[in-house]
Protein backbone atom coordinates (compact mmCIF):
# COMPACT_ATOMS: atom_id res chain seq x y z
CA UNK A 1 0.00 0.00 0.00
CA UNK A 2 1.25 3.46 -0.89
CA UNK A 3 -0.10 6.28 1.28
CA UNK A 4 0.39 9.90 0.17
CA UNK A 5 0.07 12.46 2.96
CA UNK A 6 -1.11 15.70 1.35
CA UNK A 7 -2.86 18.86 2.48
CA UNK A 8 -3.51 21.85 0.27
CA UNK A 9 -2.41 24.42 2.86
CA UNK A 10 1.19 24.19 4.02
CA UNK A 11 1.98 23.82 7.69
CA UNK A 12 -1.07 21.75 8.56
CA UNK A 13 0.95 18.77 9.78
CA UNK A 14 1.81 16.55 6.79
CA UNK A 15 5.31 15.88 8.05
CA UNK A 16 4.20 15.46 11.66
CA UNK A 17 1.70 12.81 10.55
CA UNK A 18 4.05 11.17 8.00
CA UNK A 19 6.90 10.84 10.50
CA UNK A 20 4.77 9.32 13.26
CA UNK A 21 2.99 6.98 10.86
CA UNK A 22 6.35 5.82 9.50
CA UNK A 23 7.89 5.31 12.93
CA UNK A 24 4.94 3.25 14.19
CA UNK A 25 4.13 1.37 10.97
CA UNK A 26 3.71 -2.32 11.64
CA UNK A 27 4.91 -3.69 8.30
CA UNK A 28 8.05 -3.10 6.21
CA UNK A 29 8.03 0.46 4.99
CA UNK A 30 9.84 2.99 2.78
CA UNK A 31 9.48 6.62 3.92
CA UNK A 32 9.66 9.11 1.05
CA UNK A 33 9.94 12.89 1.21
CA UNK A 34 8.60 14.23 -2.10
CA UNK A 35 8.45 17.84 -0.90
CA UNK A 36 11.66 18.36 -2.87
CA UNK A 37 11.60 22.15 -2.57
CA UNK A 38 11.95 21.96 1.18
CA UNK A 39 12.26 18.39 2.43
CA UNK A 40 11.94 18.10 6.20
CA UNK A 41 10.82 14.55 7.02
CA UNK A 42 14.44 13.71 7.91
CA UNK A 43 14.30 16.21 10.79
CA UNK A 44 11.95 13.80 12.58
CA UNK A 45 13.00 10.39 11.21
CA UNK A 46 16.71 11.34 11.56
CA UNK A 47 18.01 8.80 9.05
CA UNK A 48 21.69 7.94 8.87
CA UNK A 49 22.72 8.83 5.35
CA UNK A 50 23.83 5.94 3.13
CA UNK A 51 24.17 7.69 -0.23
CA UNK A 52 23.59 10.93 -2.12
CA UNK A 53 23.08 10.67 -5.85
CA UNK A 54 22.92 13.52 -8.33
CA UNK A 55 19.77 13.44 -10.46
CA UNK A 56 19.95 14.78 -14.00
CA UNK A 57 17.44 15.43 -16.76
CA UNK A 58 18.21 14.70 -20.40
CA UNK A 59 17.91 17.96 -22.33
CA UNK A 60 18.79 18.83 -25.94
CA UNK A 61 22.12 20.30 -27.02
CA UNK A 62 22.31 21.77 -30.52
CA UNK A 63 24.75 20.81 -33.24
CA UNK A 64 24.04 23.97 -35.28
CA UNK A 65 25.81 22.72 -38.40
CA UNK A 66 23.33 19.87 -38.76
CA UNK A 67 20.19 21.95 -38.11
CA UNK A 68 18.22 22.74 -41.28
CA UNK A 69 15.66 24.92 -39.44
CA UNK A 70 12.81 22.53 -40.34
CA UNK A 71 10.85 23.48 -37.17
CA UNK A 72 9.86 19.89 -36.34
CA UNK A 73 11.24 20.28 -32.79
CA UNK A 74 9.87 23.78 -32.17
CA UNK A 75 6.40 22.68 -33.22
CA UNK A 76 6.57 19.66 -30.92
CA UNK A 77 7.96 21.35 -27.81
CA UNK A 78 5.14 22.46 -25.49
CA UNK A 79 7.46 24.39 -23.17
CA UNK A 80 9.26 26.80 -25.54
CA UNK A 81 12.60 25.15 -24.80
CA UNK A 82 13.25 25.35 -28.55
CA UNK A 83 12.44 28.29 -30.81
CA UNK A 84 13.61 29.53 -34.20
CA UNK A 85 14.42 33.20 -34.70
CA UNK A 86 15.85 34.29 -37.99
CA UNK A 87 18.39 31.65 -38.98
CA UNK A 88 18.99 30.43 -35.44
CA UNK A 89 17.49 27.55 -33.49
CA UNK A 90 17.58 28.68 -29.88
CA UNK A 91 17.78 25.97 -27.25
CA UNK A 92 16.80 26.92 -23.69
CA UNK A 93 17.69 23.84 -21.66
CA UNK A 94 16.39 25.36 -18.40
CA UNK A 95 12.85 25.33 -19.89
CA UNK A 96 13.02 21.65 -20.91
CA UNK A 97 10.82 19.09 -19.14
CA UNK A 98 12.81 16.16 -20.55
CA UNK A 99 10.17 14.43 -22.69
CA UNK A 100 12.80 13.47 -25.28
CA UNK A 101 10.42 14.23 -28.17
CA UNK A 102 12.80 16.62 -29.95
CA UNK A 103 15.44 13.89 -30.35
CA UNK A 104 12.82 11.69 -31.99
CA UNK A 105 11.45 14.21 -34.49
CA UNK A 106 14.77 15.80 -35.56
CA UNK A 107 15.44 14.45 -39.07
CA UNK A 108 19.11 15.49 -39.20
CA UNK A 109 20.42 14.43 -35.79
CA UNK A 110 21.10 18.05 -34.85
CA UNK A 111 19.92 17.59 -31.27
CA UNK A 112 22.14 15.56 -28.99
CA UNK A 113 21.40 14.54 -25.43
CA UNK A 114 22.94 16.76 -22.78
CA UNK A 115 21.98 17.07 -19.15
CA UNK A 116 20.67 19.52 -16.59
CA UNK A 117 21.18 18.85 -12.91
CA UNK A 118 17.83 18.72 -11.12
CA UNK A 119 18.99 18.03 -7.59
CA UNK A 120 19.90 15.06 -5.46
CA UNK A 121 18.37 11.89 -4.11
CA UNK A 122 19.37 11.06 -0.55
CA UNK A 123 19.00 7.53 0.76
CA UNK A 124 19.29 6.71 4.44
CA UNK A 125 18.02 4.43 7.16
CA UNK A 126 15.90 5.49 10.09
CA UNK A 127 15.50 3.53 13.31
CA UNK A 128 17.57 0.67 11.96
CA UNK A 129 15.09 -0.61 9.43
CA UNK A 130 13.16 2.12 7.65
CA UNK A 131 14.72 3.19 4.33
CA UNK A 132 14.25 6.92 3.83
CA UNK A 133 14.28 8.43 0.37
CA UNK A 134 14.53 12.20 0.05
CA UNK A 135 14.50 14.40 -3.04
CA UNK A 136 16.24 17.75 -2.76
CA UNK A 137 15.82 20.24 -5.62
CA UNK A 138 18.91 22.14 -6.81
CA UNK A 139 18.76 25.80 -5.79
CA UNK A 140 17.86 27.74 -8.94
CA UNK A 141 16.02 24.83 -10.56
CA UNK A 142 12.46 25.93 -11.27
CA UNK A 143 10.73 22.59 -11.93
CA UNK A 144 10.21 19.94 -9.31
CA UNK A 145 8.17 17.23 -11.15
CA UNK A 146 11.12 15.90 -13.24
CA UNK A 147 13.12 15.27 -10.05
CA UNK A 148 10.04 13.85 -8.33
CA UNK A 149 9.50 11.40 -11.19
CA UNK A 150 12.98 9.95 -10.69
CA UNK A 151 12.52 9.71 -6.91
CA UNK A 152 9.20 7.93 -7.49
CA UNK A 153 10.88 5.49 -9.85
CA UNK A 154 13.44 4.56 -7.16
CA UNK A 155 10.66 4.44 -4.56
CA UNK A 156 8.79 1.84 -6.64
CA UNK A 157 11.94 -0.27 -7.06
CA UNK A 158 12.69 -0.21 -3.33
CA UNK A 159 9.11 -1.01 -2.32
CA UNK A 160 8.94 -3.93 -4.76
CA UNK A 161 12.33 -5.33 -3.67
CA UNK A 162 11.41 -5.18 0.01
CA UNK A 163 7.73 -6.02 -0.33
CA UNK A 164 7.20 -2.82 1.61
CA UNK A 165 4.47 -0.25 2.01
CA UNK A 166 5.28 3.41 1.27
CA UNK A 167 4.48 6.64 3.07
CA UNK A 168 4.93 9.75 0.95
CA UNK A 169 5.26 13.17 2.55
CA UNK A 170 3.81 15.28 -0.29
CA UNK A 171 4.42 18.96 -1.04
CA UNK A 172 1.64 21.42 -0.15
CA UNK A 173 -0.61 23.04 -2.73
CA UNK A 174 -2.68 21.54 -5.52
CA UNK A 175 -0.48 22.29 -8.53
CA UNK A 176 1.83 19.98 -10.52
CA UNK A 177 4.16 18.97 -7.64
CA UNK A 178 1.25 17.98 -5.36
CA UNK A 179 -0.51 16.07 -8.14
CA UNK A 180 2.77 14.37 -9.03
CA UNK A 181 3.30 13.26 -5.43
CA UNK A 182 -0.09 11.57 -5.02
CA UNK A 183 -0.16 9.92 -8.46
CA UNK A 184 1.21 6.52 -7.40
CA UNK A 185 -0.68 6.30 -4.12
CA UNK A 186 -3.37 3.79 -3.20
CA UNK A 187 -4.75 6.03 -0.47
CA UNK A 188 -4.52 9.81 -0.02
CA UNK A 189 -4.44 11.05 3.55
CA UNK A 190 -5.46 14.71 3.74
CA UNK A 191 -4.19 16.61 6.76
CA UNK A 192 -6.15 19.75 7.54
CA UNK A 193 -6.76 22.17 10.37
CA UNK A 194 -10.14 23.71 11.21
CA UNK A 195 -9.02 27.30 10.49
CA UNK A 196 -10.43 29.41 7.63
CA UNK A 197 -7.26 29.03 5.51
CA UNK A 198 -6.94 25.36 6.39
CA UNK A 199 -10.54 24.69 5.42
CA UNK A 200 -10.31 26.71 2.19
CA UNK A 201 -7.25 24.82 0.95
CA UNK A 202 -8.63 21.50 2.19
CA UNK A 203 -11.59 21.98 -0.16
CA UNK A 204 -9.19 22.80 -3.03
CA UNK A 205 -7.17 19.66 -2.32
CA UNK A 206 -10.30 17.52 -2.22
CA UNK A 207 -11.42 19.05 -5.53
CA UNK A 208 -8.00 18.52 -7.16
CA UNK A 209 -7.56 14.91 -6.01
CA UNK A 210 -11.15 13.68 -6.47
CA UNK A 211 -10.77 13.04 -10.25
CA UNK A 212 -7.95 10.58 -9.44
CA UNK A 213 -10.63 8.30 -7.92
CA UNK A 214 -8.44 7.24 -5.02
CA UNK A 215 -9.82 6.66 -1.54
CA UNK A 216 -9.19 9.64 0.75
CA UNK A 217 -9.11 9.85 4.52
CA UNK A 218 -8.68 12.90 6.74
CA UNK A 219 -6.60 13.87 9.75
CA UNK A 220 -7.80 16.96 11.58
CA UNK A 221 -4.81 18.61 13.21
CA UNK A 222 -5.11 21.38 15.82
CA UNK A 223 -8.58 20.06 16.61
CA UNK A 224 -10.45 22.43 18.90
CA UNK A 225 -9.24 25.51 17.02
CA UNK A 226 -11.49 27.36 14.57
CA UNK A 227 -14.91 26.08 13.61
CA UNK A 228 -16.82 23.00 12.46
CA UNK A 229 -16.80 23.56 8.71
CA UNK A 230 -14.13 20.92 7.97
CA UNK A 231 -16.18 18.35 9.92
CA UNK A 232 -19.38 19.27 8.07
CA UNK A 233 -17.56 19.08 4.74
CA UNK A 234 -16.18 15.60 5.53
CA UNK A 235 -19.64 14.43 6.48
CA UNK A 236 -21.21 15.86 3.32
CA UNK A 237 -18.58 14.32 1.04
CA UNK A 238 -18.37 10.99 2.84
CA UNK A 239 -14.73 11.53 3.82
CA UNK A 240 -13.77 9.46 6.87
CA UNK A 241 -11.94 11.34 9.64
CA UNK A 242 -9.28 8.82 10.65
CA UNK A 243 -7.59 10.84 13.38
CA UNK A 244 -7.80 14.07 15.32
CA UNK A 245 -4.75 15.71 16.84
CA UNK A 246 -5.74 18.17 19.56
CA UNK A 247 -4.52 21.77 19.68
CA UNK A 248 -2.21 21.47 22.66
CA UNK A 249 0.92 23.28 23.76
CA UNK A 250 2.81 20.05 24.68
CA UNK A 251 2.41 18.86 21.08
CA UNK A 252 3.97 22.05 19.70
CA UNK A 253 6.83 21.84 22.22
CA UNK A 254 7.46 18.18 21.38
CA UNK A 255 7.45 18.97 17.65
CA UNK A 256 9.82 21.91 18.10
CA UNK A 257 12.35 19.55 19.68
CA UNK A 258 12.11 17.19 16.70
CA UNK A 259 10.09 14.63 18.66
CA UNK A 260 7.74 12.12 17.09
CA UNK A 261 4.15 12.85 18.01
CA UNK A 262 3.32 9.14 18.31
CA UNK A 263 5.90 8.95 21.09
CA UNK A 264 4.55 11.88 23.12
CA UNK A 265 2.13 9.82 25.20
CA UNK A 266 -0.09 6.73 25.10
CA UNK A 267 -3.00 8.65 23.71
CA UNK A 268 -0.98 9.75 20.69
CA UNK A 269 0.43 6.24 20.20
CA UNK A 270 -3.14 4.96 20.17
CA UNK A 271 -4.20 7.72 17.73
CA UNK A 272 -1.57 6.64 15.21
CA UNK A 273 -2.33 2.93 15.63
CA UNK A 274 -5.97 3.72 14.86
CA UNK A 275 -4.89 5.86 11.90
CA UNK A 276 -2.97 2.96 10.40
CA UNK A 277 -6.01 0.70 10.87
CA UNK A 278 -8.16 3.30 9.15
CA UNK A 279 -5.79 3.51 6.17
CA UNK A 280 -5.71 -0.29 5.87
CA UNK A 281 -9.50 -0.33 5.94
CA UNK A 282 -9.78 2.31 3.19
CA UNK A 283 -7.32 0.38 1.07
CA UNK A 284 -9.13 -2.94 1.53
CA UNK A 285 -12.51 -1.43 0.73
CA UNK A 286 -11.16 -0.40 -2.66
CA UNK A 287 -9.60 -3.77 -3.40
CA UNK A 288 -12.88 -5.51 -2.56
CA UNK A 289 -15.08 -2.97 -4.31
CA UNK B 1 10.63 52.83 -42.58
CA UNK B 2 10.20 49.65 -40.58
CA UNK B 3 7.23 48.31 -38.69
CA UNK B 4 7.20 48.97 -34.94
CA UNK B 5 5.53 46.79 -32.32
CA UNK B 6 4.56 48.45 -29.04
CA UNK B 7 3.42 46.45 -26.01
CA UNK B 8 -0.02 47.78 -25.18
CA UNK B 9 -2.69 47.39 -22.57
CA UNK B 10 -5.36 47.90 -25.24
CA UNK B 11 -5.95 48.21 -28.98
CA UNK B 12 -5.69 52.01 -29.47
CA UNK B 13 -2.85 54.55 -29.58
CA UNK B 14 -4.34 56.16 -26.45
CA UNK B 15 -3.85 52.99 -24.42
CA UNK B 16 -0.91 52.74 -22.06
CA UNK B 17 2.32 50.97 -22.95
CA UNK B 18 2.20 47.62 -21.16
CA UNK B 19 5.42 47.51 -19.11
CA UNK B 20 5.64 43.73 -19.51
CA UNK B 21 6.86 42.22 -22.76
CA UNK B 22 6.17 38.47 -22.50
CA UNK B 23 2.89 38.85 -20.67
CA UNK B 24 1.75 42.07 -22.36
CA UNK B 25 -1.97 42.30 -23.11
CA UNK B 26 -1.17 42.79 -26.78
CA UNK B 27 0.91 44.62 -29.35
CA UNK B 28 0.06 47.57 -31.52
CA UNK B 29 1.95 47.20 -34.76
CA UNK B 30 2.51 50.48 -36.61
CA UNK B 31 3.57 50.88 -40.21
CA UNK B 32 5.70 54.02 -39.94
CA UNK B 33 5.22 54.92 -43.62
CA UNK B 34 1.44 55.03 -43.55
CA UNK B 35 0.93 55.20 -39.75
CA UNK B 36 -1.61 52.39 -40.20
CA UNK B 37 -1.97 50.37 -37.01
CA UNK B 38 -3.04 46.84 -36.28
CA UNK B 39 -3.48 45.03 -32.97
CA UNK B 40 -2.00 41.64 -32.14
CA UNK B 41 -3.58 40.00 -29.11
CA UNK B 42 -1.06 38.35 -26.78
CA UNK B 43 -3.60 36.64 -24.54
CA UNK B 44 -2.26 33.16 -25.32
CA UNK B 45 1.18 34.13 -23.95
CA UNK B 46 -0.35 35.61 -20.80
CA UNK B 47 -1.68 32.26 -19.66
CA UNK B 48 1.41 30.18 -20.47
CA UNK B 49 3.08 28.51 -17.50
CA UNK B 50 6.49 29.28 -18.99
CA UNK B 51 7.99 30.61 -22.20
CA UNK B 52 5.71 33.67 -22.48
CA UNK B 53 8.63 35.87 -23.57
CA UNK B 54 9.64 33.45 -26.31
CA UNK B 55 6.03 33.18 -27.51
CA UNK B 56 5.63 36.97 -27.50
CA UNK B 57 8.86 37.34 -29.49
CA UNK B 58 7.52 34.86 -32.06
CA UNK B 59 4.26 36.83 -32.22
CA UNK B 60 5.90 40.15 -33.07
CA UNK B 61 8.36 38.58 -35.53
CA UNK B 62 5.41 36.93 -37.29
CA UNK B 63 3.69 40.33 -37.41
CA UNK B 64 6.71 41.64 -39.35
CA UNK B 65 7.93 44.07 -36.70
CA UNK B 66 11.62 45.04 -36.73
CA UNK B 67 11.49 47.35 -33.73
CA UNK B 68 9.96 46.73 -30.31
CA UNK B 69 9.03 49.46 -27.86
CA UNK B 70 8.22 48.24 -24.35
CA UNK B 71 8.94 48.44 -20.64
CA UNK B 72 10.96 45.44 -19.54
CA UNK B 73 12.42 42.49 -21.42
CA UNK B 74 13.87 39.40 -19.78
CA UNK B 75 17.06 37.64 -20.87
CA UNK B 76 15.56 34.76 -22.90
CA UNK B 77 13.16 36.99 -24.81
CA UNK B 78 15.96 39.51 -25.38
CA UNK B 79 18.23 36.82 -26.84
CA UNK B 80 15.37 35.66 -29.07
CA UNK B 81 14.67 39.20 -30.30
CA UNK B 82 18.37 39.74 -30.99
CA UNK B 83 18.56 36.51 -32.99
CA UNK B 84 15.54 37.69 -34.99
CA UNK B 85 17.18 41.07 -35.62
CA UNK B 86 14.50 43.01 -33.71
CA UNK B 87 15.77 46.20 -32.07
CA UNK B 88 14.52 46.70 -28.52
CA UNK B 89 13.62 50.07 -26.96
CA UNK B 90 13.06 49.54 -23.22
CA UNK B 91 11.91 51.58 -20.21
CA UNK B 92 9.02 53.18 -22.11
CA UNK B 93 6.37 52.42 -19.49
CA UNK B 94 4.25 55.31 -18.15
CA UNK B 95 3.62 56.54 -21.71
CA UNK B 96 0.71 55.99 -24.04
CA UNK B 97 1.40 53.91 -27.14
CA UNK B 98 1.02 57.05 -29.27
CA UNK B 99 3.54 58.95 -27.12
CA UNK B 100 6.04 56.10 -27.34
CA UNK B 101 5.77 56.14 -31.14
CA UNK B 102 6.23 59.93 -31.23
CA UNK B 103 9.29 59.57 -29.06
CA UNK B 104 10.71 56.97 -31.45
CA UNK B 105 9.99 59.13 -34.49
CA UNK B 106 11.70 62.08 -32.81
CA UNK B 107 14.79 59.88 -32.51
CA UNK B 108 14.88 59.94 -28.74
CA UNK B 109 14.53 56.18 -28.11
CA UNK B 110 17.85 54.45 -27.58
CA UNK B 111 18.14 50.77 -28.33
CA UNK B 112 19.30 48.34 -25.74
CA UNK B 113 22.15 45.90 -26.05
CA UNK B 114 21.17 44.01 -22.89
CA UNK B 115 17.96 42.93 -21.16
CA UNK B 116 16.77 45.03 -18.22
CA UNK B 117 15.14 42.25 -16.22
CA UNK B 118 16.52 39.16 -14.50
CA UNK B 119 15.37 35.70 -15.37
CA UNK B 120 12.29 34.39 -13.54
CA UNK B 121 13.86 31.03 -12.93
Amino acid sequence: MIVAVASGKGGTGKTTVSASLAATWERPLVAVDLDVEEPNLHLFLKPSLVSIETVNLEVPVLDAERCNLCRACTELCQFKALAIFGKTLMVMPEMCHGCGGCFEVCPTGALKPGSRELGVMEIGHSRGSIPCLTGRLRIGESMSPPLMRQIRHRMAEMATDMGADVIIDAPPGVSCPAMNAVQDSDVILLVTEPTPFGFHDFQLAWEAFTPLKKPMGVVINRAGLGDDRAYAFCKAKGLPILAEIPYRREIAEHYAKGGLLAELDNKMRWTFARLQEGLDRLHKEVIHA
Amino acid sequence: MPKIAVTSEGPTLQDAVDPRFGRAGGFIVVDTDTMATSYVDNGASQVMAQGAGIQAAENIVNAGAEILLTGFVGPKAFAALQAAGVKVGQNLENLSVGEAIERFKAGSVSFADAPNRESHS
